[in-house]
């Protein structure tokens, strides 16, 4: 909701050049921290792939990379912690007490807060989940300082300050953006953003106790129950291994079956651009881009879907990007790796059947017999 | 029951265009439109006044133009519309925002009655952060819903509020106490036509219109640019990937460009020919 990306760019560079040496108190925020989302006995995938990205950022930095695991305790919070190093921590905050059980935005915040302003760390990531971003938005308004959200790049700049780089004007362009003179830096990252790094079997790390102050009489939400989703429900499309999706190019939601065709006989999932779920062809949870679903296939096809940065940063980290599109100056023919310029609508059923006669192994055991 | 809805006015992003030259938006012609988020918490804070009665009081910061939306809102059946407007405001990220917004919710209920709800649109599509309904959450000391898809009961004289969040792998249920700062989720309503009475009524109403000063902030460095932590400091559209992508050249007959398509494709990455044989075969 930042209204900054409207200001002319000339004006916030020379504002960003008025960046002075850190105040005095703030010098002490050292290290780089990740949450580590852990709610009933299960780590939420994205704290691995932050501890892959925050481990490049305490390397450049030369400081330590931690670890925060918040829990009840014996709700697999020593195994979170144990992964963790796996993944690249070198020490692990746990913070274990009854009242963080489940998630609730009042004891997370106050112990998330106390913890930061226990041991001050200089960059803070959180997953852009719903419980990260919930949690995110309070403890940076309690610490007054800066975060931002959903950043699909991380670096740390010359003067080792962390610069964050997320779409903008609706995921039309990128922008890169500074917290000036405030720790902790905070920043989130959506899942599936950021490579899973490598699971290093038996790396350890130091365990840091935080023992937080809350008591259950003093929270005013109480969680009545919990209905965990069915799991045959929810669809795959974040770890799939192939994925074809369609965009407005496909004209008709009838002509989306073409795309479900195609998807089928691949044994691969299927998406589609935001315009589509706008338009209602298909639900959100199909929605593939920057406020949808971010993918990293090995294979991504892509049929009339013109490729608007909102759009790309959802499929950037695909293997190899194929796109079917008539329009050989779309934006798509900048990132894809492959590309035909036709139209979807006539190509896909013969891509269909190209498919079946080649890999589907019913179709070719009947045309070798 | 008075209820404040934060709504912000946003372009409407499926018209928004970059300069293909200059890469720079072209704002020019956009329409503004009421952040499409922020209807399912109107809809669900008339829904809820209308059961219990009482007034909806909505309330942006924005440019003066921003008073289009408000009168929008007013036409779905809103009671009453603040806009805080000041050159303070400008280039406030979302820190400085949900401090101008909280101190226009401590305004408005020293005006017009404390409120016993605040809602929130998730996100906006614009900024598309969600981080400036739990900022004024925590400004104003308010308990905090975010991702609620359901208000299961409220309860004006035990002060409860009973309500389902979408969480990481389920729904939670939970009850917390009035006042609280509620976010809804997408999609769990529709936003009511109104009225040709609310019409008429919202295009002759006041709008209420509020400075800095006038929403009582002395210290304008916490707004706009001054208050704002982060800073842009470059935008920029990214690079094209140095590899074009390879071309498939079309035939004109279907079924041979399809073959030529997947040639490339292993051609390039010759390890999916197992993959996909792998997948074809689950099937």
């Amino acid at each position: 909701m930042s209204d900054k990306p409207a200001a002319p760019a000339p004006a916030a560079g020379s504002r960003a050049s008025m960046k002075k040496e850190l105040p005095e108190h703030f010098k002490a925020y050292k290290h780089v921290w990740v949450l580590v989302e852990q709610e009933r006995g299960q780590v939420h995938p994205v704290s691995w792939e932050l501890l892959g990205e925050g481990r490049k950022l305490a390397d450049q930095l030369g400081v330590e990379l931690a670890g925060v695991v918040m829990g009840a305790a014996g709700t697999g919070t020593l195994e979170a912690a144990a992964e963790a190093f796996a993944y690249g921590a070198d020490l692990v905050y746990l913070v274990e007490h009854e009242t963080l059980r489940d998630y609730r935005n009042e004891p997370y915040s106050k112990a998330m807060t106390d913890l930061v302003n226990a041991h001050k760390p200089e960059i803070l990531l959180l997953g852009a989940t719903t419980l990260g971003r919930d949690l995110a938005g309070s403890v940076a308004t309690t610490l007054l300082t800066g975060l931002t959200a959903d950043c699909t790049e991380l670096a740390v700049d010359a003067d080792k300050s962390l610069a964050a780089t997320r779409p903008t004007f609706g995921g039309s362009l990128l922008c890169t953006i500074y917290t000036l003179n405030f720790r902790p830096q905070m920043a989130t990252v959506r899942p599936r953003v950021m490579k899973m790094p490598e699971r290093q079997e038996g790396r350890t790390g130091r365990v840091v106790p935080f023992a937080p102050d809350l008591s259950e009489a003093d929270i005013v939400t109480k969680l009545l129950s919990f209905l965990p989703d069915r799991t045959s429900t929810k669809n795959n499309l974040a770890y799939a291994d192939v994925v074809v999706a369609g965009g407005l190019g496909l004209q008709s939601a009838e002509n989306f079956q073409l795309v479900r065709r195609l998807a089928a006989t691949l044994g691969a999932e299927f998406g589609g651009s935001r315009p589509l779920v706008q338009k209602g062809w298909i639900p959100s949870d199909r929605q593939i881009g920057q406020t949808g679903k971010t993918i990293r296939p090995k294979l991504y096809i892509a049929a009339g879907i013109s490729g608007a940065i909102q759009h790309r940063v959802g499929v950037d980290g695909a293997d190899m990007i194929v796109a079917i599109n008539t329009d050989p100056n779309a934006p798509i023919m900048d990132f894809a790796h492959v590309a035909i310029v036709t139209d979807a609508v006539r190509f896909l059923p013969a891509l269909t059947d190209a498919v079946a006669r080649r890999f589907s192994p019913h179709t070719r055991d009947r045309i070798a017999g | 029951m008075h209820i404040v809805v934060c709504i912000k006015q946003v372009p409407d992003s499926a018209q928004i265009r970059v300069h293909p030259v200059t890469n720079t938006i072209m704002r020019q012609g956009v329409p503004s439109i009421v952040n499409p988020y922020d209807l399912f918490s109107l809809e669900e804070a008339l829904r809820l006044r209308d059961e219990l009665g009482g007034t909806v009081t909505v309330l942006t910061m924005g440019p003066p133009t921003a008073s289009e939306s408000l009168r929008k809102c007013l036409t779905y059946g809103s009671d009453r519309a603040v806009l805080l407007t000041d050159r303070f405001f400008a280039g406030s990220d979302t820190l400085a925002t949900s401090f101008a917004l909280a101190q226009a919710i401590r305004k408005i209920g020293e005006t017009f009655g404390a409120p016993d709800i605040v809602f929130a649109g998730k996100q906006t599509i614009d900024g598309d952060t969600a981080q400036v309904g739990p900022g004024v959450a925590k400004r104003l000391d308010l308990l905090q819903l975010t991702y609620i898809q359901k208000i299961v009961a409220c309860d004006p004289e035990a002060r409860t509020l009973t309500v389902e969040r979408r969480a990481e792998g389920g729904t939670q249920t939970l009850v917390t106490r009035l006042p609280c700062l509620v976010t809804m989720l997408e999609g769990v309503n529709q936003v009511r036509r109104g009225s040709i009475h609310d019409a008429l009524r919202a295009a002759r109403a006041e709008i209420v219109t509020w400075s800095a000063k006038d929403a009582g902030i002395e210290d304008v460095t916490k707004c706009g640019l001054r208050g704002s932590p982060t800073v842009v400091k470059r935008v920029f559209a990214p690079a094209p990937r140095s590899e074009k992508a390879a071309a498939v050249p079309v035939s004109g007959k279907a079924a041979a460009d399809a073959d030529a398509l997947i040639d490339a494709i292993l051609a390039r990455q010759p390890s999916l020919e197992a993959d996909l044989t792998h997948l074809a075969a689950g099937i």
